[in-house]
């Protein structure tokens, strides 16, 4: 009970947490005592809502009424910004995606949490419970948040029947209109698009014995940049900005990316003939995670935060807000505000399909030992260069 | 008169801490200038040349690759990894962008700031002005997205090519090694062209000011000597205002140097060096890489200023 004791003391908490950051990591609390009043959380525009932008979508006010615990927000538009935000010990929790989670994890940003604590952990969906991403030794270093797919985004014009594989951006290809695609497609100007010609291959050459897109050795590798060498001279160009590449599918004559769930439902609110699809090779996703930093000044709010975050009503009006997918299945049985049938849309039963962002790493699972990702970076900066 | 004179020191004499204080400050001039000094030089010194050597420190750290950590040791290998054929494209990509943007911009700023000052009279130099000042005012963000849809393909710069019968034109263009790409707004041409209108005011303003300080006595002698305007504008007026014109070219070679915006929204996907240290600071974390890019616009600019310096840029300011 000693710990008990510890945890209803704010101060004695802060003690213990800066020792446990200091040196090594300790165990996670086993009970929570008296909300701190407050809760500083970074996350991604439009995942924090409290009915500002539109009152239906609002899971931030409840949650402050039956908690206590104030909550303030401080959005970020990328991984590296949220990265670089948790260098600071402001901050309770962060919605990390897996291309951030491996990274403050290993780099002893965020803390490993207590699934005991937070009941609705049973309701999570079984194949969230234990990602990769977020799980390191059996430790659980958060809370599945949301999760959604990267598309290969088509103009329905140019496709006569839809594209079934990633050939069409990865080979020359004659399109539906006896045009070569040469010019006309985009990749992701991201170092974690390797993936993705990684996953492509895995089913192409079978003989490379690519296991996991994110490990890859260097023979792999090596295969993987010669596929990337040869797409570079069918881009477009690399997109980076959701704004320019529909602007380039509307304006420039793409009719083959790599695209966001928000950019096909944009496009598609706007009557552009552009559809969404996960190719037979799979598609490379994003899986989001709430994340509780090493050094949080209210964790017991936080932990009250992230057993709310796993009720279905959140779960539901955030996937259909967000265009992604719930990680409690409940919550794809629950009516949003805006009444869409968002689980079949955002790809919820095609999970399998997808392989999920996280950090490449040196050391891995699969194989003995892989390419880290400051030389995917490295080599991906090359491509896009055109060496 | 006399007994004036005499009462004058008496009325001056103020009391009181503050007639003290200007006193002392006035008797001791050093003790006044200390005090003045010492806040800018704290901020330069501090703030400014404290930032910059921690970050030229920071080049020398090792970025361990498996835990994404940066650790103090002391090492060179960012500095080598420069001279890596990749990061060397980076590095001349800029830099060739730089040049020409800034030559271009002297081209198109001298006719104009000439007219400003020559031939502008009353509301018309007011008119200029605030032409040549105006775009600065509206956000440098709106202006680089207005241009990726000029010079969309389904864009007015097409469209005015199109309607004049000038696509092929184009075509060819765009059809050239270096210059050219797939359309005008993922190839260097676009990306030249933003440039160039973004930086331009930076580039008038100097060449005016220059160009006013030419009296125009000079140029009247010149032509009284027999000069013809091409003789009075390349032997008198030019090397006078040449000052001016290095130092515009400061501004436009420098902020296109570190530009990391523009190279995002426009043009092909090779990366610039402001991109560069955007991806290595922020997605990896590598921060002694980044740091040792930044290290590379330092020591341009420095040789660019020693330059400019020696013809005189800095008197034009």
């Amino acid at each position: 009970m000693q710990g008990t004791d510890l945890f209803r003391q704010p101060a004695a908490l802060a003690t213990l947490v800066a020792l446990a950051a200091g040196t090594v990591q300790a165990a996670p609390p086993t009970q929570l005592g008296k909300p701190e009043g407050q809760l500083n959380i970074v996350a991604w525009p439009g995942y924090i809502e409290r009915g500002a932008s539109d009152k239906k979508y609002d899971w931030v006010t409840q949650f402050e009424k039956s908690s206590g615990c104030q909550v303030n927000v401080k959005t970020a538009a990328t991984s590296d910004e949220m990265v670089s935000l948790m260098n600071s010990s402001n901050y309770d929790l962060v919605t990390a995606s897996g291309d951030a989670s491996l990274r403050l994890i290993y780099g002893k940003k965020v803390q490993e949490i207590n699934p005991a604590l937070i009941p609705s952990w049973n309701t999570l969906d079984k194949r969230l419970q234990n990602g990769s991403w977020f799980t390191v030794g059996g430790k659980h270093y958060g809370v599945p948040y949301q999760w959604g797919a990267n598309f290969l985004a088509y103009n329905t014009k140019a496709f006569k029947t839809p594209p079934t594989s990633w050939s069409v951006v990865f080979e020359p290809t004659q399109l539906g209109n006896g045009q070569s695609n040469k010019g006309k497609i985009q990749a992701y100007d991201g170092a974690i698009y390797i993936a993705d010609a990684a996953m492509y291959l895995m089913a192409k050459q079978p003989s490379l014995g690519i296991k996991d897109p994110y490990e890859l050795n260097e023979a792999q590798y090596a295969a993987v940049l010669k596929l990337l060498r040869q797409q570079k001279q069918l881009t477009h160009r690399y997109w980076h900005d959701v704004t320019v590449q529909m602007n380039d599918f509307k304006n420039e004559g793409i009719v083959a990316t790599s695209a966001w769930g928000y950019t096909i439902n944009t496009l598609q609110g706007e009557k552009f003939p552009v559809e969404g699809t996960i190719p037979k090779e799979g598609s490379t996703g994003w899986a989001d995670t709430t994340m509780l930093h090493a050094e949080a000044k209210h964790p017991v709010c936080a932990y009250k935060w992230m057993e709310w975050s796993l009720n279905k009503n959140l779960q539901s009006s955030l996937a259909e807000w967000f265009g992604s997918n719930p990680v409690v299945p409940a919550a794809c049985n629950t009516k949003a505000p805006g009444g869409s049938n968002f689980c079949q849309s955002n790809g919820f039963d095609r999970f399998d399909k997808i392989y999920f962002w996280k950090t490449p790493t040196g050391k891995c699972k699969t194989q003995g030992s892989c390419v880290p990702y400051s030389r995917w970076t490295a080599d991906y900066i090359a491509i896009m260069g055109g060496r | 008169m006399m007994s004036y004179a005499l009462d004058k020191p008496k009325t001056a004499q103020r009391q009181g801490p503050l007639a003290a204080l200007a006193r002392l400050l006035y008797r001791r001039p050093t003790l006044y200038l200390v005090l003045l000094l010492t806040p800018p030089l704290l901020w330069f010194g501090a703030v400014y040349l404290g930032s910059l050597l921690t970050l030229l420190a920071q080049s020398f750290f090792t970025f361990d690759d498996f835990t994404m950590n940066v650790t103090p040791e002391w090492t060179l290998a960012n500095y080598r990894a420069l001279f890596d054929l990749a990061n060397l494209d980076v590095v001349l990509r800029t830099l060739s962008m730089a040049v020409s943007v800034s030559l271009a911009s002297a081209v198109i700023a001298f006719p104009i700031a000439y007219y400003m000052v020559r031939y502008a009279r009353g509301w018309q130099k007011g008119f200029f002005y605030i032409a040549v000042m105006l775009p600065m005012w509206a956000s440098y963000i709106v202006k680089a997205y207005s241009w990726t849809v000029i010079l969309a393909k389904g864009g007015i710069l097409y469209w005015v090519f199109g309607a004049l019968g000038l696509k092929p034109l184009l075509t060819a263009l765009l059809a050239l090694p270096m210059v050219g790409g797939n359309s005008l707004s993922t190839s260097n041409l676009g990306r030249f062209l933003v440039f160039t209108y973004i930086w331009l005011p930076f580039m008038i303003l100097p060449i005016q000011a220059a160009l006013e300080r030419v009296p125009v006595s000079l140029t009247q002698a010149s032509a009284d000597l027999g000069a013809t305007p091409a003789q009075t504008f390349r032997h008198v007026i030019l090397p006078l205002a040449f000052p001016g014109v290095v130092a515009g070219s400061i501004f436009t070679f420098s902020l296109t140097l570190g530009d990391y915006i523009i190279p995002q929204l426009i043009g092909p996907s090779g990366l610039f060096i402001g991109t560069m240290v955007y991806t290595l600071q922020g997605s990896i974390g590598n921060i002694p890489m980044a740091a040792a890019f930044t290290a590379v616009p330092v020591v341009i600019i420095a040789v660019y200023l020693s330059i400019a310096k020696r013809l005189g840029a800095f008197d034009a300011l």
